[in-house]
């Protein structure tokens, strides 16, 4: 009767997008009289960020600071087309939308600030801080606010843009599987740190160590919110979580929260993260979505760990104390495996 | 259907209410009066997201029948600010990330300023099971017990 | 208690930092509403009038309906109306109708025959919820109950009863296929040449997305002939397409307001609870609440689907896989719902992030009697990569491996070819491997330490012979046919270097929506660009059994220049594996200049800074 430790990995990587394409997210940015920017899409957050992430793309397209950004979602009658937010797609189709929308409306006011400033628009950038200037030549500057204004009421010019992202649709080979799934993949490797009481069967997580690769970091903060939940939710999956306790039967299916178990703050388990960033090629400013794949890694891992802690292969999931028990039984005992 | 008047305070205003027999406290909130901040999570009693403050205490307002606060004072998510000026624990949810897609938080702010008013210097297990009846599907839990400290010290501070 | 830190120093080369907004921890824009109980999700509407609509559900797995009576349900206090299956207009649809993709095969109430525990075949719409409840429980069903199949493998015998009529063999069709194949390179070959083979099954049961606000939908009449509908859907035109199509209302007349929702997860896809709050409203002309509570959220919303897998790896004693065939079984549940498309994106994942030069699977989507399933975070990946993951650990063992070593030994790297014909780019599973391991100071050797990702291609992006078959045709299986594995013997070959073109992005559609490329880093549009070369043809009709082994000299990885014929080389016997040398970034023959592409450049080149 003891209590065995057991470290377990596991590595992954996850496709990005709709497999196969073909869903397209639109988005439509415009300034406001005195030069705020509406983002307008129908991309849905479902708490992942998704209007935090595209304010944050469309401010840095459009060279203005984000407290003057605002997005705007979802109506029917307002918002453009977006195919929804799942698949890991928000960040890279909505992403790259807004840059299209956005370019295109930062065009139109570096074309107006040009024609009050009386230079080229190749010749003007923006400083992020809300104003536009001449390149080299800072003092010869105009504000975003000014812009909008002579734009829309002098000039007769829009400030304004609109944008689609799409991967169009493929198929797969019924012969070979031949496809073209996604164009860029995330990627995670996790070790899992636990402990099995071969009395009672139960398995208790203690530590966690990973690396995820996601593109870019968009925002970090909404990258850790995403990475430490999504753990969480990998640990309640791995050890916790069915409505079909004796799948295939259907009997003793949870009705409510007392019988579909999750982990609570009691049973935090320390993360310990390190980003890796490589780019994606057609993602906005690189940033892949870590939003799906942050779960994935922990559930084999934890199997593996329990497999080294007491010899127990846990193939199925959940993996239950009587699971673990049932599997001690069949072995004689706990046989642990060679320590890391 | 009978229905009987119900007068209780609800974030310091006086509130009147007809009420039928029955009802159940997260209904007449949200839809009687209006306050729309206590969610409707499972009407089980199970996750919390319903908690209201009913004299100070947590309590979890789809089990309260409607009739038993007649002269309570009821505090809800939507009552923490002091007008414009934002409860620390409000500030230190957002600052700490505390929150994703937001449906806990309500439950989850009020079982915090409960354990607060009552214990200015928790430690993180008090924190931990004062929160233990509201359940969170999105951050893991750990930024929320990170920005109850947080804010209790922040507390602690001006106080001095 | 938990850290994270940003590893900037890996691939630094490829990223271009001090962007203004982007990589900065800005707060979120909706966090105030959040801690003020002021973000207003579907059901934070208020309506006068608000009319609450519940379901009548089936208590049997299958069961056919003989006869309903529903006259004590109608004379209940505060029933409004009774919903059958005859008011809804276009009472059958699968929700991937809207892309073409799929068969009708799911009613939004059942009129004939309930294929599993909880599915709808009328509804009740009363003043109170408590109401509804009450009168629903009133009406009484008439069942014939029919036998019923629980089991995927169980399903799919011949004489397995058929649990959605729309697809009689209990199985999705994909082209002639009863199931999804993958064949790649020559599997049996391989095995036969293999030091070990190791054989694992692996089950994930179904899980509940669970999020904290469960699935629902207010629908009203709105002033101008139109219904308005707040949702918590997570595909805001899914659900409004959806609607159309069921009710038979025109498009225009549904304003879908939505895109804040309390939690998703992937079960706020299904857009069940939207046409039914709208019929709801269509029927009264008043609002119409539908909403599941928890119990329905946990057993009748639909949840991630089980899946079942078979694996079976060839190893050589080096520990590089030769072959690895999977056999999937995904349990759809009693309709389509978006199963179909997570075979085909599970298939296209396979065989999980390794250069494995033999790869074959048949992957099923099949119909069982239970609640559908549909798509839960990491939909169509998690169950495969569990499987996977936990099997690499298994031929670890089988051939005296650490298990971090073989997972960098066999990953795929930039320009490996992968099993379903497309180049790998923009690779990290090896560095996320090494970080890892160095974190939890769990030790690697220093092959694997100074192993990378850029070190890919050449032979490895070679595309086999492979050996095809044509087992497992739609409706063969009734006659008890075919096997469900993929066959020993092929009936056909298709040629070494066979491939079709990747699919890129279609470009900006105006030359304003093109930025310029350093602000950032980055090219978008420019010239319509060519599609990307097919894999170098290669005269080598032998598959080889030594599998893929490390080039001795680098060649940069191929992307999506047009490649170089190479000339054909001896097959080589089984080495000890070698890490190649570090190959560094891409280097330029020419120096950078705005607006031109380079050979070998892609069109679109994000935050990557040339020397």
């Amino acid at each position: 009767m003891a209590v065995h430790q057991g470290r377990g990995f596991a590595c992954i990587n996850y496709p990005i997008g709709m497999n196969l394409g073909g869903d397209p997210s639109q988005a439509l940015v415009h300034s406001t009289p005195d030069g705020r920017f509406m983002v307008t899409l129908s991309a849905i957050d479902l708490g992942q960020g998704m209007k935090s992430v595209a304010r944050q793309i469309a401010a840095e397209t459009l060279g203005v600071p984000v407290a003057h950004v605002y997005v705007d979602t979802a109506d029917s009658d307002t918002g453009p087309h977006d195919m929804g937010s799942f698949a890991s797609r928000g960040t890279h189709r909505v992403g790259n939308a807004v840059i299209r929308a956005a370019t295109e409306a930062r065009q139109q006011m570096l074309e107006a600030a040009a024609e009050e400033l009386e230079v080229n628009a190749s010749d003007l950038d923006t400083d992020g801080k809300g104003n536009i200037h001449v390149k080299g030549a800072p003092g010869r500057s105009i504000s975003v606010a000014d812009t909008a204004i002579a734009a829309q009421f002098k000039q007769g010019r829009t400030l304004s843009g609109r944008g689609i992202f799409l991967i169009p649709p493929s198929g797969a080979d019924p012969d070979t599987g031949e496809m073209t799934p996604v164009t860029c993949f995330a990627h995670a490797a996790l070790i899992v740190d636990l402990e099995v009481d071969d009395e009672t069967g139960v398995v208790t997580v203690k530590a966690i160590n990973s690396a995820y690769e996601v593109g870019r970091a968009l925002n970090p903060k909404l990258v850790e919110q995403q990475l430490i939940g999504g753990a969480w939710m990998g640990v309640s999956h791995a050890l916790y979580e069915t409505t079909e306790p004796y799948y295939p039967a259907r009997d003793h299916g949870p009705l409510d929260f007392n019988t579909y178990l999750m982990p609570g703050p009691a049973e935090v388990v320390p993360h310990d993260i390190a980003v890796l960033e490589r780019p994606a090629e057609d993602a906005p400013y690189g940033g892949k979505g870590p939003g799906e794949m942050c779960a994935n890694p922990v559930l084999p891992a934890i199997a593996n760990a329990v497999y080294n802690a007491v010899g127990v292969r846990c193939d199925s999931l959940p993996i239950t104390p009587e699971m673990v028990l049932r599997g001690l039984r069949a072995n004689g005992g706990a046989r642990p495996q060679a320590r890391r | 259907m009978a229905k009987t008047p119900v007068r209780f305070t609800l974030n310091g205003s006086e509130i009147a209410v007809f009420v039928d027999g029955g009802a159940n406290l997260l209904d007449v909130l949200r839809r009687g009066v209006g306050d729309l901040s206590p969610k409707i999570g499972c009407m089980q009693g199970t996750c919390g997201s319903c908690t209201v403050l009913i004299d100070g205490a947590p309590h979890l307002s789809c089990l309260t029948l409607a009739e038993a606060i007649e002269g309570r004072a009821v505090a809800t998510a939507g009552g923490l600010a002091q007008g414009p000026n934002l409860h620390p624990l409000q500030r230190a949810f957002i600052e700490g990330f505390a929150a994703q897609c937001g449906y806990c938080t309500s439950g989850m702010l009020l079982a915090a300023k409960a354990l607060l008013d009552t214990n200015a210097s928790p430690s993180r297990d008090q924190v931990i099971e004062a929160i233990s009846g509201n359940l969170c599907r999105c951050t893991g839990y750990e930024p929320i017990i990170d920005a109850v400290l947080t804010a209790a010290a922040g507390m602690r501070k001006e106080a001095v | 208690m938990s850290s994270i830190e940003f590893r900037k120093d890996l691939f630094a080369d490829e990223r271009v930092e001090g962007l203004k907004e982007i990589g900065k921890p800005t707060i979120r824009q909706d966090i105030l509403g959040h801690v003020t109980g002021r973000t207003p999700y579907y059901d934070d509407h208020l309506f006068d009038g608000l009319l609450h609509m519940r379901c009548v559900r089936s208590p049997h797995h299958h069961a056919r309906i003989r006869s309903v009576d529903t006259s004590a349900a109608e004379r209940m206090a505060g029933v409004r109306r009774i919903v059958r299956p005859s008011d809804v207009p276009h009472n059958l649809n699968t929700l991937l109708s809207l892309i073409n993709f799929g068969r009708d095969d799911e009613p939004l109430l059942q009129p004939k025959k309930a294929s599993y525990r909880g599915e709808p075949i009328l509804a009740v719409i009363a003043d109170t919820e408590h109401q509804a409840r009450a009168a629903a429980a009133a009406v009484r069903v008439d069942w014939e109950v029919l036998p019923h199949v629980l089991d995927v493998e169980e399903a799919l015998q011949p004489n397995a009863p058929t649990v959605n009529e729309v697809f009689p063999d209990n199985t999705f069709e994909y082209g002639p296929y009863d199931h999804q194949k993958l064949r790649f390179g020559d599997v049996e070959t391989a095995f036969a040449a293999s030091y070990r083979i190791v054989e694992g099954r692996y089950q994930m049961s179904p899980i509940e997305q669970a999020p904290i606000e469960t699935c629902g939908a207010i629908a009203a009449p709105e002033t101008n002939d139109r219904y308005v509908c707040h949702t918590s859907t997570q595909a805001l035109f899914f659900s409004l397409g959806t609607t159309a199509k069921l009710l038979g209302i025109d498009s225009s007349r549904l304003h879908f307001i939505g895109g804040t929702v309390g939690g998703g997860f992937g079960g706020k896809v299904d857009s069940i609870v939207e046409p039914m709050a709208v019929l709801g409203a269509v029927l009264t002309g008043r609002p119409v609440k539908f909403m599941w509570d928890r119990e329905e959220e946990m057993q009748v919303g639909a949840p991630r689907g089980a899946e079942r897998w078979y694996i079976k790896d060839g190893v050589a004693q080096d520990g590089r896989i030769l072959a690895r065939q999977f056999t999937g079984f995904f349990d759809s549940g009693a309709y389509t719902r978006l199963s179909s498309y997570a075979i085909v994106k599970g298939v296209g994942h396979l065989p999980g992030p390794y250069s494995i030069p033999n790869v074959s699977a048949n992957v099923y989507c099949v119909f069982t009697n239970r609640t559908p399933a549909t798509a839960m975070r990491g939909f169509g990946i998690t169950g495969v990569d569990f499987a996977i993951e936990c099997h690499m650990d298994k031929v670890a063992e089988a051939v005296g491996i650490d298990p971090i070593e073989l997972r960098i030994l066999n990953a795929y790297r930039d320009g490996d070819m992968k099993a379903h014909r497309r180049l790998a780019k923009n690779t990290a599973l090896i560095e996320c491997c090494q970080v890892a391991a160095a974190k939890a100071r769990w030790p690697i050797g220093a092959g694997s330490s100074s192993a990378s990702s850029l070190a890919g291609g050449g032979e490895r992006a070679l595309i086999p012979e492979t050996v095809t078959d044509t087992e497992g045709r739609v409706g063969e299986r009734r006659q008890g046919r075919t096997a469900t594995a993929p066959p020993r013997k092929g009936t056909g070959r298709v040629a070494a270097g066979t491939a079709g073109k990747a699919v890129v992005a279609a470009p900006p559609q105006r030359p304003d929506m093109v930025g310029d490329p350093e602000r950032f880093g980055r090219k978008m549009g420019g010239p319509v660009p060519s599609q990307p070369a097919p894999a170098p043809m290669i005269a080598q009709p032998q598959p080889r059994p030594g599998g893929p082994s490390l080039p001795a000299a680098f060649t940069p990885p191929t992307g999506f220049a047009p490649a170089q014929p190479q000339p054909p080389s001896a097959p080589q016997p089984p080495t000890a594996p070698q890490s190649a040398p570090d190959a560094g970034p891409y280097q330029p023959d020419q120096p950078f200049q705005r607006g031109v592409i380079r050979p070998g450049a892609s069109r679109f080149v994000s935050g990557i800074r040339r020397r």
